[in-house]
């Protein structure tokens, strides 16, 4: 049985520890806030873009002159998983559940006999994913000094990406990444990157005109594809951080919550005791009396 | 005059949606004026500056670093890299970017991408003289 004093202790301790998951949480709420509106403004760009890219690809066709990039290598020997994760913890399950979607896409992978290599985007993917995967690591991405990511960050990553693939390093390129569906709901999402998955549905190229194109159509789409996956991976990095701070918000909502409860039941047992103890000390006092 | 909307996005945000009259925009063989009815269009454009003519007769220049314009007779809009307005625009900054990319051609290996880079800094570099002078 705790004494009095160890109680006291305990309740303070919990109040603190309180004080803080309800500051951390109104901090991420606030800053869930600043990324829904930073992914809600992103979003008229990507959209343009994929019409465009859309448009084009029809237009082009699957003749030689298409890219490389769009095309693939031809093969699907060397997969390349770009993983992104949040560079915090206290999220709850954010990071190891995009880490297990990806580690388990990593093993599919390499039972099929495939060389599978990893870039992390971001710390924590790297921790997990270093323990089971370290040889298959080739690159990693801090992103930890950023306070707001711009799209410089995803356009390095893009580059780096197009980077490797002219050096032909791999065939296959999946991009990891959490995607925000409402703030207590994150889908780990891998969306292929290489060969660019372009939907050509006739459906929504409807108002397609006949364009005129300058250079011509080849030499934009060659344009376009590079910028393109920078583009994706700008969009993955605003749901990403849209998402640990949706998680961090609930996570740390728990902690809240939880801590009230057990503030709850430890003032309920320092009560009881303190009560046994005022009630000992009378029938100390009353039987003493008594005995005179 | 016939006007028609004209939207400026940048992959950061929406930096301009309205009505206009006249777009001059840096496509990549050569300057090129957008009006109504303009035929459907898809060009890149290379760094430069984008004047913008509202209904009003207000024209705003937005210097721009590359990117592509998609025109079609009832709109035009123009996917830019990164744009900025004239005004806010520091001869540092072009700078700073003509440094990052030289420090990229030092790095490149293929051909193609060499002159990309050297056509970029081409650009940057009138353009570093255009912005100055206005």
């Amino acid at each position: 049985m705790p004494s009095l004093k160890d109680l006291k202790n305990r309740i303070a301790s919990v109040k603190a520890t309180q004080k803080i998951t309800k500051a951390m949480k109104m901090v991420a709420a606030a800053k869930l806030r600043r990324a829904q509106e930073a992914a809600e403004a992103a979003r008229p760009y990507s959209q343009r873009m994929s019409a465009v890219l859309s448009n084009i690809a029809q237009a082009v066709g699957a003749d030689d002159s298409a890219p490389r990039l769009m095309t693939g290598t031809g093969r699907d020997q060397t997969h390349l998983l770009v993983v992104c994760t949040a560079e915090r913890g206290l999220c709850g399950g954010f990071n190891s559940q995009i880490a297990r979607f990806a580690r388990d896409h990593v093993r599919k992978l390499l039972v099929e006999g495939k060389t599978v290599k990893i870039v992390c985007v971001g710390k924590k993917g790297f921790d997990i994913l270093r323990r089971e995967f370290a040889s298959l690591i080739i690159d990693r991405v801090d992103l930890r000094e950023v306070k707001k990511i711009g799209f410089e960050n995803a356009d390095q990553i893009g580059k780096k990406i197009i980077g490797l693939f002219e050096k032909g390093e791999f065939d296959v390129c999946t991009l990891f990444y959490s995607e925000f569906k409402s703030v207590i709901s994150q889908v780990p999402t891998a969306l292929q990157l290489v060969p660019a998955a372009v939907s050509t549905d006739a459906a929504d190229a409807g108002a397609a005109a006949i364009y005129e194109y300058e250079p011509d159509a080849g030499e934009i789409l060659s344009d376009l594809i590079p910028r393109n996956i920078s583009v994706q991976v700008f969009r993955a990095l605003l749901e990403n951080v849209a998402g640990e701070m949706g998680a961090k918000m609930s996570a740390m909502d728990n902690a809240t919550r939880n801590a009230g409860e057990m503030i709850n039941k430890l003032t309920l047992s320092y009560n009881r005791q303190r009560q046994a103890q005022i009630t000992k000390e009378l029938i100390e006092i009353i039987s003493g009396a008594e005995a005179l | 005059m016939a006007d028609f909307n004209f939207e400026l996005v940048s992959p950061e945000r929406l930096l301009l949606s309205e009505r206009v009259t006249e777009v001059v925009i840096p496509a990549a063989e050569g300057e090129m004026t957008v009006m109504a009815n303009h035929a459907p269009t898809m060009t890149t454009i290379k760094p430069g500056v984008v004047t913008v003519k509202a209904t009003d007769g207000k024209v705003t220049r937005y210097v721009v670093f590359g990117g592509f314009a998609d025109i079609l007779p009832t709109g035009c809009t123009l996917l830019a890299e990164s744009a900025v307005p004239v005004g806010e625009l520091s001869r540092a900054a072009i700078e700073k970017r003509i440094e990052i990319a030289r420090a990229e051609l030092e790095n490149a290996s293929a051909d193609e991408h060499k002159t990309g880079i050297e056509q970029f800094i081409a650009s940057m570099t009138a353009l570093n003289g255009i912005v100055v002078a206005a």
